[in-house]
Parts: structure tokens; C-alpha cells; sequence
């Protein structure tokens, strides 16, 4: 058999938020030599695929192509010295967080779920709790290896093709697929943290927390009750690193959610009451503790499948950044006017962004405050609430997620992302996504 | 001394084979062994491996697969650094049944490939390991050599061969410090199934069976269906009578 031949086949493929499943012509890499010969010859453009943790169509090319690049999920090297980690693209963020913590490194940024690749946090530009204080993920890439669909390589770092860098860090996988990539680790003392819950009302609380929070601890976040309209409710979360050592950790259970309900469960019956027992839940744990980096950094990753509980049709995220200047107000608007509809979901995060800037040309952090609801897809109505939640975000001069999206208008991105038209020139054009389609017409 | 295991890995680049080194480098220092054809596909998970565990002491061969004399020769080279604890022998590929029905040639590749060649491999590490009275010897056979059938029984027949074989090398050994472990995989999703029509064969994953070889290992289990329920299905297969097995189109 001659393993040089790279099979494709069709199948169906979704993206986190399981709003369509579309075929697409999959084609599954092994191996990086694999990728280059393979690329040159595709005759139809295609979407580099990692895990498909975007919720929309940044990672999706519906009737198209799709290249999945898990597979490639090699550590290369590591200097034990300067915490320099290369590795390919494939490689999951919680490898490298399981197998480095205990050697005392870790990711410097890190999202809400660790069953990522390195390729989509670069790709997304992705952010953690500690946005305040480290920036993107984008932040800490010392070099990129990518290839383009005519076959150039391209090594690019802050001192080398620094332009192609900029466009790949938050470049959404369109100008050529990530083979490897050269990753800063963190120093840390272990595998746990120092945190701390406070339950507060009000946003006026919600910033003064936020503000007098992030000089002492690294890591700062908060839970929201989203239907709790004007008089906002909460739980604000921040940790830092210890060495303080506890005992390990009992063999974790994993919980999943079987099988896709033919209904969301989350509903206007089951959301109030479970957003009420969850704040006094976490209200009652209120105080310090001592916390292992798995359950703080990734609460969600223990519930395998918990996306499936929207239902079959699947469900929206809503993430948008807002300058400080109008953070406030923009909030409570926002806050008011999704309690209204009665729509949203017990997943309500909200997080002020520092001032470090990515080098990314369309990365998605501002100076300012985020937030990200998830809404069970209603159709028409949940459509029609996102464009009134439009509105106040244009107004103010925010912008949407491109990694939580499957729905902005084309306009409000041309709008929150002012570098679009230096970004176009990299774009390869043998890469196409539902996204791009939609909001860049490329 | 060195009190680090001896792994040795024939047909290391294998994917299941790559998972289960992971397991074992990442669990403890160990010495490990990769044979294989292809020095960079070795090199790719030499560097890895190296990552994972840089207590772990890795060297990668590229060797012959073929010829008896440079198996044995290799096989030597290998227990000359360390007597070997474990060896688990994966090499093997699936290759297109109609094609080899029509060329000879193709047809005796597949065969010696799948079987003769890991039996030489297995053979050779049985004499070094029988002089030390331990070790443990794994093969990877398949739920494809349990019965002949018309979409594969070159490589059902290949697979069967390693089945036959390690049934009576643990003949051979019975009472004594030498352990064989045949393993017979599923339908497993590696670059040797990216071909194959699946299409209602939900593919098991490298990891899983990969897990599944080291505890088997671990426990001397002389044989193990990966994942699980092939045991049953495999079970219900042979035992089909000829008239209605012959007629499913499998
Ligand atoms: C529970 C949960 C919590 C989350 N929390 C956060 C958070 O706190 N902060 C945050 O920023 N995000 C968060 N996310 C979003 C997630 O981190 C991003 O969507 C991430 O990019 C997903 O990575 P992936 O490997 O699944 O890539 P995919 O979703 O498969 O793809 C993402 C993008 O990367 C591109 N891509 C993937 N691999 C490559 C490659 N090798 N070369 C080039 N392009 C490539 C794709 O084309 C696509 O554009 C969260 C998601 C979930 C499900
Ligand atoms: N995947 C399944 O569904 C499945 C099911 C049952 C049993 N198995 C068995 O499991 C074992 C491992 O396979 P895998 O699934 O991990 O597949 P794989 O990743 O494709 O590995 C196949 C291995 O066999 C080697 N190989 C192939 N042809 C060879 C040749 N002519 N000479 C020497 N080496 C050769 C390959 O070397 P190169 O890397 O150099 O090509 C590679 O190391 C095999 O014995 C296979 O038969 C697999």
C-alpha cells in the first residue's frame, strides 16, 4: 500500500456549536511531509481543522474541503533552560499543560478548555483569565512554520517575515496551514492555585473588583446571571500560582452527556432556576481555597459533550469586546436587553481585557471589557436579539468573536477590524472557510 | 544497574505502537528500542518521545524486515544493549484483496509482511529471552485472522498465521519466565485504515487500543480483543455455520 497517497473522505463535520452538519471532504493529515505534497495538489480550497472547539464557522467549509491537523501532534524539542517549546500544530494544549506543569512550565495563556491545538489557539489568537497580564496566546509564539497551498514555506518570527506572523496569529487558519510552531513556556511553581470567590451584585462591583484585582492575581474572571437584567449578579473568581502542595489529585470522573436531546434542556423553564442554584451554589463555596489548574482553568472539560444538552439544533455563542470608555453602560444595555428577550444560558462570563497588544492583525482583544453568553438556537428570535445586541456593540466600537461566531454581519466586522485590508494580501488562496465567505467575501 | 525497563519496538512508526510508547515513556523512565524502516518517520517520534520523558533513555534502527539473518543480527544488537523486558512487534499493513488475487507477487508480500516476518522477529527475541527466563514477547495479530473471508484473506490468513504461532510458542513456555501476549485488535483508526470503506465501522482509537496493549502487557494476558467487544462479535463470527457465513458480504 503506498502510505504516500492521502485518502479523503465525506463526512459530516460540526463545529462546537452544533448549528449545522454539513458534508465536507475530509481529509485527515499524518504527517507534515504529508500535508505539503498534499496541499499542492487539492484542487478545491479548503479550512485547516483542529478540534473544532470555534462554536461557528471559522473551522467549517460547508460542500468543501476540510484538511484535520490533530494528527500532527509531535513535540519537536524543548529547552529545559529557557522553556522554548516547539512543537506541531496538532499537539492539544493539555498535553503540554500535563506534561510540563509538573516540570515546572506552563502555557502562559490558556482558554476555558484545554482540548485544543496549539494551531487553533494561534489561529484564534486566543485568550485566558489572564488577559490582564499576559495577553494573547499569540503573545508568547516565537515562530510559526507554515505552508502555503503553492507550496512555499514560510518560517516567520518577531525578527523574520514579522508580516506573516501578524497575519497568522488571529489569521482564522487562511493563510496556510500551521506545521509547527515555537511556543514560550511560564515558569510555575506546580499544579496549583491560590483562589478566591466573591459574590457581588452590581457592575459597578463587577469593575471595582476587577480593578483593584489585577495587580495582585494573575488570573481574574466572573460569573454572571445573565437573566439578572440591571441589578447584575455574580460571582467574581481570580487565582494566582502556589507551590503550596496538596494531595494529589483523586483519579477524576468524567461526566458526558450521551446523547443529543431532540430539545434544548436549556430552556426559559430550566435556565432561571438553574442559574439561581448555581449562584447560590458557588456563593455558598465563596471564600478561598486552594484550587488544582484542571477544575480552575477548565471547569467545563470534566463534562464530555456538554454542548449536546442545546439540543439538535444546536446553540450560539455571543462573545463581544467593549472599549472601557463605554463598558459600563454598554453592559447594563446589553445585560437589559437579553433579560428582556429571556433568552440566554447559565454560561455568562464576563472579563476585562488588559492594555497588552497582540501582534495579531485581527485578533479579537480590546482595551476594554468582554463577554460571552451562549443562547440554545431558536431560530429567528435568538437571530433577532443578536442584532439589537449588534447595534450596541457598533455603537460603542466594540467588536464580535470570530471564534464564538456563526452569524455577524459582514459590516460590523469590516467595522471592529480596521486591519482587514492588510490582512487580505496574505490570505492564501487555496484556503476558504464558511466565514470567510461570509464576512470577508474571500 | 540499570533498573530502567528494556522496550523494544518493531515497527515502532506504527500509530498503535507509537501510542503505546507514549504510555510507557510517559509513565516511567524506561529504555526504549524503535525498529523501523524509515529513518525520518523514527526520527519524528524519537524527538517526541524524547519530549515526553527526558529521563528515557530512546534510540531508534533502522532495520530489515525480510531477510532472516539481518532480523536475527538486529535482534541481537538490540539485547547486546540491555536484556529486553518487553517486546511487542507491529509492523503489518492491509493491503488492496483484489490486487493481490490477480499478482502473485503482491499476494506474497502481504503474507510475509503480516506474518512470517514477525514471527522471525518474535523467534529471535524467544531465544534471547528464554536464556534469561524472562521477558514478554507481544504481537499484534487481528479480529481479521479469527476468519477467512472474501473482502481480506490474505491478510486474514497472514494474521491467522501470528495467532497459530503464538499459540504454541506460550505452549512452548508454559511454567517458565517467558510471557506471550497476542493481541488482536478491531477496526483501529491508524494511516492503515484511512483507505478502507467504514462506512457503519465506528473506528476505534489508537489510544484506547494502545491503552489496552499496556495493560495487557502488564499483565501478561496471553490474549486480549481491543476494544472489548470484538471478543463477543469474534466469537459470534466463528462460530457462524459456513452456509450463512458465506453469504453475508463481508
Ligand atoms: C468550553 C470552551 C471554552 C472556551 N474558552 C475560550 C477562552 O476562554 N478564550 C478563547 O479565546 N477561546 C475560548 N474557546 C474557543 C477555543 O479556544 C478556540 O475556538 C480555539 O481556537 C479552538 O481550537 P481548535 O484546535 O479546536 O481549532 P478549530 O476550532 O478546529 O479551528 C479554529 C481555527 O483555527 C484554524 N486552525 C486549526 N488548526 C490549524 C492549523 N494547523 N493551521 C492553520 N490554521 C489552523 C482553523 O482553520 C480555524 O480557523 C473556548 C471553547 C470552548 C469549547
Ligand atoms: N488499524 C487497524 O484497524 C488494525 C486492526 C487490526 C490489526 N492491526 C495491526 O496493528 C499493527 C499496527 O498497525 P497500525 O494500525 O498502527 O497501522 P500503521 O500506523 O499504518 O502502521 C503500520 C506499521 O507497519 C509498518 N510496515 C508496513 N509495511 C511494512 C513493510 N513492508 N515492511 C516493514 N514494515 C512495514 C509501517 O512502517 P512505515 O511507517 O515505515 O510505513 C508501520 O510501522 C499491524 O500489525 C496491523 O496489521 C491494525
Amino acid at each position: 500500500m503506498d502510505h504516500s497517497i492521502t485518502s479523503s473522505k465525506r463526512s459530516a463535520v460540526s463545529s462546537w456549536g452544533r448549528l449545522s452538519a454539513s458534508l465536507h471532504d475530509v481529509t485527515c493529515f499524518t504527517n507534515p511531509e504529508e500535508v505539503i505534497t498534499h496541499i499542492q495538489r487539492a484542487e478545491k480550497p479548503a479550512i485547516p481543522y483542529g478540534m473544532g472547539r470555534s462554536y461557528g464557522d471559522v473551522c467549517l467549509n460547508p460542500a468543501g474541503c476540510l484538511w484535520k491537523t490533530d494528527k500532527l501532534d509531535h513535540f519537536i524539542s524543548f529547552n529545559r533552560v529557557t522553556g522554548k517549546l516547539r512543537c506541531e500544530a496538532g499537539v492539544l494544549l493539555g498535553d503540554i499543560q500535563r506534561l510540563f506543569i509538573p516540570q515546572g512550565w506552563c502555557l502562559p495563556v490558556t482558554p476555558g478548555t484545554q482540548i485544543v491545538t496549539v494551531g487553533g489557539a494561534i489561529a484564534n489568537d486566543v485568550h485566558g483569565k489572564n488577559h490582564h497580564v499576559k495577553g494573547c496566546f499569540g503573545n508568547h509564539v516565537i515562530s510559526i512554520k507554515l505552508v502555503r497551498t503553492d507550496g512555499e514555506i514560510i518560517v516567520c518570527s518577531s525578527t523574520e517575515k514579522r508580516d506573516w506572523l501578524e497575519a497568522t496569529i488571529g489569521g482564522m487558519g487562511l493563510t496556510g496551514i500551521i506545521l509547527a510552531a515555537e511556543i514560550q513556556l511560564c515558569p510555575t511553581p506546580g499544579v496549583w492555585l491560590e483562589t478566591e470567590n466573591i459574590a457581588y451584585n452590581g457592575i459597578d462591583t463587577f469593575f471595582s473588583l476587577a480593578d483593584s484585582s489585577e495587580k495582585e492575581w494573575e488570573y481574574t474572571v466572573s460569573w454572571i446571571d445573565c437573566l439578572s437584567g440591571d441589578s447584575l449578579r455574580g460571582i467574581f473568581m481570580r487565582g494566582n500560582h502556589t507551590d503550596i502542595r496538596r494531595k494529589p489529585r483523586s483519579n477524576k470522573r468524567l461526566l458526558s452527556v450521551p446523547l443529543t436531546p431532540p430539545f434544548s434542556m436549556v430552556n426559559r423553564l430550566s435556565l432561571r432556576p438553574f442559574n439561581l442554584i448555581y449562584y447560590q451554589l458557588q456563593k455558598w463555596k465563596s471564600g478561598r481555597s486552594v484550587s488544582h489548574y484542571e477544575p480552575f482553568f477548565y471547569p467545563l472539560d470534566n463534562i464530555r459533550n456538554w454542548n449536546r444538552m442545546y439540543g439538535s439544533r444546536g446553540f450560539y455563542q455571543y462573545q463581544m469586546v467593549i472599549p472601557r470608555s463605554a463598558g459600563h453602560r454598554a453592559i447594563a444595555e446589553i445585560l437589559k436587553t437579553i433579560a428582556k428577550s429571556g433568552q440566554g444560558s447559565f454560561l455568562a462570563v464576563l472579563k476585562t481585557f488588559g492594555n497588552e497588544k497582540s501582534p495579531g492583525l485581527l485578533s479579537f482583544p480590546l482595551p476594554g471589557v468582554t463577554l460571552a453568553l451562549d443562547f440554545p438556537n431558536k431560530g429567528q428570535s435568538t437571530l433577532n436579539l443578536f442584532k439589537q445586541l449588534d447595534r450596541i456593540v457598533d455603537e460603542t466600537g466594540g467588536r464580535l468573536y470570530p471564534a464564538k461566531d456563526a452569524r455577524m454581519p459582514a459590516a460590523l466586522f469590516r467595522k471592529g477590524y480596521n486591519q482587514l485590508n492588510e490582512f487580505v494580501k496574505y490570505k492564501d488562496p487555496g484556503i476558504s472557510s464558511g466565514f470567510s465567505r461570509r464576512v470577508m467575501e474571500v | 544497574m540499570n533498573s530502567r525497563k528494556h522496550i523494544a519496538i518493531i515497527g515502532a512508526t506504527s500509530k498503535i505502537a507509537e501510542h503505546c510508547a507514549r504510555l510507557w515513556a510517559e509513565d516511567q523512565p524506561v529504555l526504549l528500542s524503535l525498529v523501523g524502516r524509515n529513518r525520518d518517520k523514527l526520527k519524528r517520534i524519537v524527538d517526541d518521545l524524547r519530549v515526553r520523558s527526558p529521563q528515557s533513555e530512546i534510540s531508534s534502527f533502522e532495520a530489515d524486515f525480510v531477510i532472516p539473518e539481518k532480523i536475527n543480527a538486529m535482534v541481537n544488537h538490540i539485547g547486546s544493549i540491555a536484556p529486553v523486558d518487553i517486546v511487542l512487534i507491529a509492523h503489518g499493513y492491509l493491503p488492496n484483496q483484489s490486487e493481490c488475487q490477480h499478482d502473485l507477487k503482491k499476494a506474497a508480500d502481504v503474507m510475509f509482511i503480516n506474518s512470517i516476518s514477525p514471527v522471525l522477529f518474535a523467534e529471535a527475541f524467544a531465544r534471547q529471552m528464554e536464556q534469561n527466563n524472562q521477558g514478554t514477547i507481544a504481537l499484534i495479530g487481528s479480529v481479521a485472522g479469527d476468519r477467512g473471508r472474501k473482502s481480506n484473506y490474505f491478510y486474514g490468513a497472514a494474521k491467522g498465521l501470528v495467532t497459530r504461532y503464538a499459540q504454541g510458542l506460550q505452549h512452548h513456555f508454559t511454567g517458565k519466565g517467558v510471557k506471550v501476549v497476542l493481541i488482536k485488535p478491531g477496526p483501529t483508526d491508524t494511516p492503515m485504515t484511512a483507505n478502507m470503506k467504514t462506512a457503519g465501522i465506528k473506528l476505534a482509537s489508537a489510544e484506547q487500543v494502545a491503552k489496552d496493549i499496556v495493560i495487557a502487557i502488564e499483565k501478561g494476558k496471553p490474549l486480549v480483543y481491543t476494544p472489548k467487544k470484538w471478543w463477543l462479535i469474534m466469537m459470534i463470527a466463528t462460530h457462524l455455520p459456513a452456509f450463512i457465513f458465506n453469504r453475508l458480504n463481508i
